[in-house]
């Protein structure tokens, strides 16, 4: 879907739209940018000269607290100003609408737009016609893709010591709807992770998700059986209402993360969840209090990584030929 | 160097590196001289004035800088002064960590071809080298041992 837009001419990335379709070794030149932007977050002043002068447009076609806001905390600590535009699903010419607004938007200067938008592929729409020196990171389109999600949850279990060569990584929950899901899946086949699990019921599976490269299981014993790392996905309670689970209670008991079905994992097994997580839907609070949950660092990752994905596809551009700062 | 150094040290300075070659210079200056306070080492990338050109270098490590520079004496090291355009992202780094009392500049080489009034107040050696030639340190990683090589135009000549 994202074909070469992601790409320009000299294969640096310009915009970064999905995991489907980065290599392995632009993938890891992300983390180990992330990882040096860590120590930034750890300074008096929290704050580095990369994009001085640049404007952001935060653009949220979908309401989103935590992404937008480490969005907004990652270009602001990269010195860029930073614009927040929540608009409302209010029209139905989408299309039209979404392209009119980034005309506007570009009319002020914008250098890099942060698009999240109910419809997958929005923010490839605007890729393909945002002038060439405007750059576009997805946040989120639709069922599609989430890829700084995926990426934040990649540089996590990096951070954890799971080495992607060797882990067993099993998804539980709403498979369907989740764009962190399909993100994820891509990243980790990319990185060469050798078993990839999707565990959920039927009626939360889309069909052929074997296609994807991975094994799907509908029993919480059976797929947390010797996995490294475990992503919980949040049910979206706005998105149940065709009784795709039966009730919450017994969605719980059968999927709900709980001490006693993490026993069957391996003993160093992490928890992460993406948030906003429903505590005694999907994941018990014990567990997500406990100490191999990895949801907080999931979150502070989240601003590095961002960081990295900024600085990265900002970075080269050589239309700004007076030098930096 | 180290000689030059030594009246220096009663003010019980903070040593900082500049990545990748002026970390490993100051690495065996901060041992040779036994400095107490913990070496730190800065990577500018993010600092740099041709981000907008060339972009990131994430190949180098992140900046560590473990000892607060708050009001402190700092000596900083790197291993060729050219242009100065380094030293300028370097202090501007530093200044993001705190306000330091005073910054000695130490180099190894200074080259010549300054473009800012940047001048290092402790230099090993100077050499006056064309603009085309590049002067390049590397480290043996199994003996420590650092060796100078000037580059011109894809040729290598070792110095050292």
């Amino acid at each position: 879907m994202s074909g070469d837009l992601q790409f320009d001419s000299n294969k640096r990335l310009r915009h970064l739209l999905s995991i489907d379709g980065l290599d392995q070794k632009t993938i890891l030149e992300i983390l180990d940018t992330a990882e040096t932007f860590i120590s930034v977050g750890e300074r008096q002043i929290r704050k580095v000269p990369l994009l001085r002068g640049k404007t952001v447009v935060n653009l949220f076609f979908e309401a989103s607290t935590r992404t937008r806001t480490t969005f907004e905390i990652a270009a602001k600590r990269l010195s860029a100003d930073v614009i927040n535009f929540n608009i409302g699903d209010s029209s139905t010419n989408k299309g039209e609408t979404l392209l009119d607004t980034i005309n506007n938007l570009e009319a002020m200067h914008t250098d890099l737009f942060i698009v999240r938008h109910i419809d997958a592929g929005a923010a490839h729409l605007v890729a393909k016609h945002a002038p060439s020196h405007v750059r576009i990171i997805n946040a989120g389109d639709g069922r599609h893709a989430h890829p700084t999600q995926a990426l934040l949850d990649a540089y996590t279990m990096r951070q954890y010591g799971k080495d992607f060569k060797k882990i067993k990584v099993a998804i539980v929950g709403d498979i369907m709807h989740s764009r962190v899901a399909r993100s994820l899946i891509h990243i980790l086949n990319i990185l060469g992770v050798p078993e990839v699990r999707v565990i959920a019921p039927k009626t939360l599976l889309p069909v052929a998700i074997e296609r994807l490269g991975t094994h799907p299981y509908f029993d919480m014993y059976e797929g947390l059986e010797g996995v490294d790392v475990i992503v919980m996905l949040r049910i979206q309670r706005e998105r149940m209402q065709g009784a795709l689970i039966p009730s919450e209670q017994e969605y719980f008991n059968l999927y709900g993360l709980t001490e006693e079905k993490l026993v069957v994992a391996q003993d160093d097994a992490i928890v992460m969840h993406p948030g906003p997580m429903n505590r005694g839907l999907e994941i018990d609070s014990s567990v997500a209090d406990s100490d191999r949950a990895t949801i907080l660092p999931q979150v502070s990752n989240g601003i590095a990584v961002r960081m990295a994905v900024m600085a990265l596809i900002m970075g080269g551009s050589k239309k700004n030929k007076e030098a930096g700062s | 160097m180290a000689a030059a150094l030594k009246p220096k040290l009663d003010l019980d300075p903070v040593f900082i590196g500049i990545h990748t070659g002026g970390a490993w210079i100051a690495e065996l200056l901060h041992r040779d001289l036994d400095i107490k306070p913990a070496l730190g080492t800065l990577n500018i990338s993010f600092y740099r004035d041709d981000f907008t050109r060339i972009g990131l270098n994430p190949k180098v490590k992140a900046s560590d800088l473990p000892v607060d520079v708050e009001d402190r004496h700092i000596i900083l090291i790197d291993d060729v002064l050219q242009s100065g355009r380094t030293i300028r992202a370097a202090m501007n780094e530093i200044f993001d960590y705190g306000r330091p009392a005073s910054i000695t500049l130490v180099v190894l080489i200074e080259r010549g071809s300054r473009e800012l009034p940047i001048r290092a107040d402790i230099v090993g050696e100077t050499i006056t080298l064309p603009k085309g030639e590049q002067i390049k340190l590397s480290r043996d990683e199994n003996t420590g041992l650092l060796a100078l090589t000037v580059q011109k135009s894809g040729d290598d000549d070792n110095l050292t």
